[in-house]
């Protein structure tokens, strides 16, 4: 293992929202670390926790929701524990979140360059026709067609997918040293989306920005990310190198996730969903939360699934279940004469 | 079930040569700026062009094309949540065509009822201070559609069809994930019972299990109740599974439409055979991504002629002057390119 620092460090990080029927352990025991110019996808069912993993890193979960555990470390310092002041001087400068709904970042009643304007003054001492200049280049860099015109119109003015590029124009526009971007390119075209790749690939490539890309996109994910975590019920399940994990899925969610991708199919067939539905996260089980969707649920699935690597691709490739698992009770059970 | 052919199915929502231009006057320092001899004009967006486009009952219709292209405003001037510039709108109810515009306000919103659509941005769609199951039932009871003895029963199994756990009709709007608040949209479409639905980019937010789920509850839908969608969508894969028969668009207009096998199998005009070489490869591994080479095209200055033709590989002379109507090209396959077999 290098010693050199990791950019970004999650360590056992639970956040949890109070509601009128229980507690939603939203987050439970997340951990994972990032280099300087990696890119980390983050798969899951929808409702599993991306989001939520993404607010608490930037500090953004609301009351009465609140991170009850854990550790981000930034550049070594806990972001966690960071006074206010400081972590809003940080978040949008040196950390950026390019929101699942773009209005979380737009605001209806401003004028896009007034937005992109701002956001470079906010953080950096730049006049206002260098920031105007910055802006321009920043909207075409997103593939929106003669930027200084769209300058001037207002959110509501653009198509879903516009305003989605926008967001990832403010996200981008102080260039970053870590993005989180959550399904950033949902809405869009294989064109554009191939233009918005290109850019982030290029940033991180060249000024060795660290990206967490959240995605329910296998493909996008696949192509893009270094490394890839799997979350199911507010935990990590699965995760590697994107070639061991996609390649050798070694938990039963994971390689349902691969099976139920649309243009595998025949026009017209059933879908194959994973049988089941997600699980309330207000009183999930001991065992395994995945366990009553599970294909290969046995006795041992009862317990806290251990984590533990499985061996392809070294140490790096991890897993959190029962199957494989050396000193899985089962396994023991059935050695016994 | 009848064969994807649309030939077959009588027509349910035609519109006519119906267009949508967005006018954005000129704001006071444009204005100053104009009258001190700036050249700025007021823009002018051509966001849907003189577009006509006949859907079948029971028929499941793909409309693709980049962002931006128009999409989502005509599926609003579809179900007539935007006023037309130019064109019209027909239903061919029991009581025979109507042009829908033209009803009195009374038989017009029964019409409209029947019409739903599923948006695109979910979150600004929903009201922030209504629980979602209210926010579902609201109309269903206001239109008698389900009395409130029946409400919760009736809110509990609509929303498990949708993959949601019934109790979460207690909370608000913003305590869901994307995905979740995605799925309370196609709820409250389906709530009043429509016999058409505009789906704009209903299942994007939806990852692949939730997806199926759901694309299987409209298929099933479609051959129960034989309810119609417009089905928006970016995602090609998405598009060739549920589709009877897809169009494309381009900048403001219909390039190519025909069936999902037939547009697959043999694309005629050049942009929809470059939409389809790109449709995504799963299993590739790490990529270098392109950036879009050359101009994007713009909806406020669209080029002359075909609107393609400066990213059209076949252009020729004419291509820059001649916008030609979709035509014929197959049996039910029509196109508006003026190739004789499209770019080959
Ligand atoms: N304010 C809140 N109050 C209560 N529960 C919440 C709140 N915000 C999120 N949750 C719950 O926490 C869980 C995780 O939500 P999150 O938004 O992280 O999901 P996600 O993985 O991003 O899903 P999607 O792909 O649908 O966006 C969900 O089940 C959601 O219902
Ligand atoms: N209310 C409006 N005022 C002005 N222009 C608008 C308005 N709504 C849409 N437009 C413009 O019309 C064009 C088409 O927009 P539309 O939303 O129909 O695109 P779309 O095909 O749905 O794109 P996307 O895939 O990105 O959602 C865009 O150029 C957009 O800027
Ligand atoms: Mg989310
Ligand atoms: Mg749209």
């Amino acid at each position: 293992m290098s010693m050199v620092q990791p950019l970004l460090e999650v360590n056992k990080l639970q956040t949890q929202f109070p509601t009128s029927s229980g507690i939603a352990k939203a987050v439970d025991d997340v951990s994972f670390s990032l280099a300087a110019g990696e890119i980390l996808g983050l798969v899951g069912e929808s409702g599993c926790g991306k989001t939520v993993t993404g607010f608490s890193i930037l500090g953004l979960v609301d009351p009465p929701g609140r991170v009850v555990g854990g550790q981000v470390l930034f550049k070594g310092e806990d972001l966690l524990t960071m006074d206010t002041e400081r972590l809003r001087a940080i978040r949008g400068n040196r950390l950026a979140m390019i929101f699942q709904d773009p209005m979380m970042t737009l605001n209806p009643v401003l004028r896009i360059d007034t937005q992109l304007i701002e956001t470079l003054q906010a953080h950096q001492d730049i006049s206002r026709a260098a920031a105007y200049d910055r802006a321009l280049e920043a909207l075409g860099e997103v593939g929106i067609a003669e930027p200084a015109q769209r300058l001037r119109a207002y959110p509501h003015q653009f198509s879903g997918g516009m305003r989605q590029r926008v967001a990832i124009a403010i996200a981008l526009i102080n260039r970053p040293d870590l993005i989180i971007a959550d399904e950033p390119t949902t809405a869009l075209d294989v064109t554009i989306q191939g233009q918005i790749l290109a850019l982030v690939q290029a940033l991180c490539r060249e000024r060795q920005m660290s990206l967490i890309w959240i995605s329910h996109d296998l493909s996008v994910v696949a192509g893009l990310a270094d490394r890839v975590a799997v979350m199911y019920a507010g935990k990590i399940v699965e995760s590697g190198t994107v070639r061991a994990t996609l390649d050798h899925p070694a938990h039963p969610y994971t390689r349902g996730l691969l099976g139920a991708i649309p243009a595998l199919h025949e026009r017209g067939s059933r879908l194959l969903p994973i049988p089941g539905t997600t699980p309330s996260l207000l009183n999930l089980p001991a065992g395994c939360a995945f366990a009553d969707r599970c294909a290969q649920v046995h006795g041992a699935c009862a317990l806290p699934p251990p984590d533990f690597a499985v061996g392809h691709d070294g140490p790096s490739h991890r897993v959190r279940c029962w199957l494989n698992h050396a000193n899985s009770p089962n396994r023991i059970a059935d050695a016994a004469p | 079930m009848l064969p994807p052919d649309s030939s077959r199915r009588p027509a349910l929502l035609e519109l006519r040569q119906i267009s949508k231009r967005f006018s954005r006057p000129l704001d006071l320092a444009a204005r100053l700026a104009q009258k001190l001899g700036a050249a700025i004009s007021a823009q002018t967006v051509h966001a849907v062009d003189r577009v006509s486009l006949t859907i079948g009952r029971g028929e499941i219709v793909g409309l693709v094309g980049e962002s931006g292209c128009g999409k989502s405003t005509l599926g609003r001037l579809a179900l007539g949540s935007y006023p037309a510039s130019s064109g019209q709108r027909y239903w061919r109810g029991e009581g025979g065509t109507t042009a829908i515009d033209d009803l009195p306000a009374t038989q017009r919103r029964a019409v409209q009822l029947k019409m739903q659509m599923v948006f695109q941005d979910p979150y600004a769609s929903l009201n922030p201070r209504l629980r979602v199951g209210q926010a579902i039932s609201e109309a269903p009871l206001v239109h008698g559609l389900i009395t409130a003895q029946q409400r919760d029963a009736w809110l509990a199994q609509l929303l498990h069809k949708v993959g949601l756990d019934p109790s979460l009709g207690e909370r608000y709007p913003h305590q869901f994930s994307g995905g979740q608040r995605a799925r309370i949209g196609i709820a409250r479409a389906l709530a009043v019972a429509p016999e058409f639905i505009v789906c704009d980019e209903a299942v994007s937010a939806l990852d692949v299990s939730i997806q199926a789920q759901v694309i299987n509850l409209f298929m099933q839908l479609r051959d129960d109740l034989d309810l119609t969608y417009l089905f928006i969508s970016h995602d090609l894969g998405v598009i060739r599974h549920v589709s009877d028969r897809v169009a494309v668009m381009y900048l403001g207009r219909i390039v190519e439409s025909a069936s999902t096998d037939e547009i697959f199998a043999h694309p005629h005009h050049p942009y929809t055979q470059a939409l389809i070489a790109e449709l995504p490869v799963i299993g590739g591994h790490r990529r270098d991504y392109q950036a879009i080479r050359g101009e994007i095209p713009s909806p406020l200055h669209p080029p002359s002629g075909c609107h393609f033709h400066p990213r059209c590989p076949y252009a020729m002379a004419q291509c820059q002057t001649l916008a030609r109507e979709l035509r014929e090209i197959a049996p039910q396959h029509w196109s508006s390119c003026i190739l004789d077999g499209g770019g080959e």
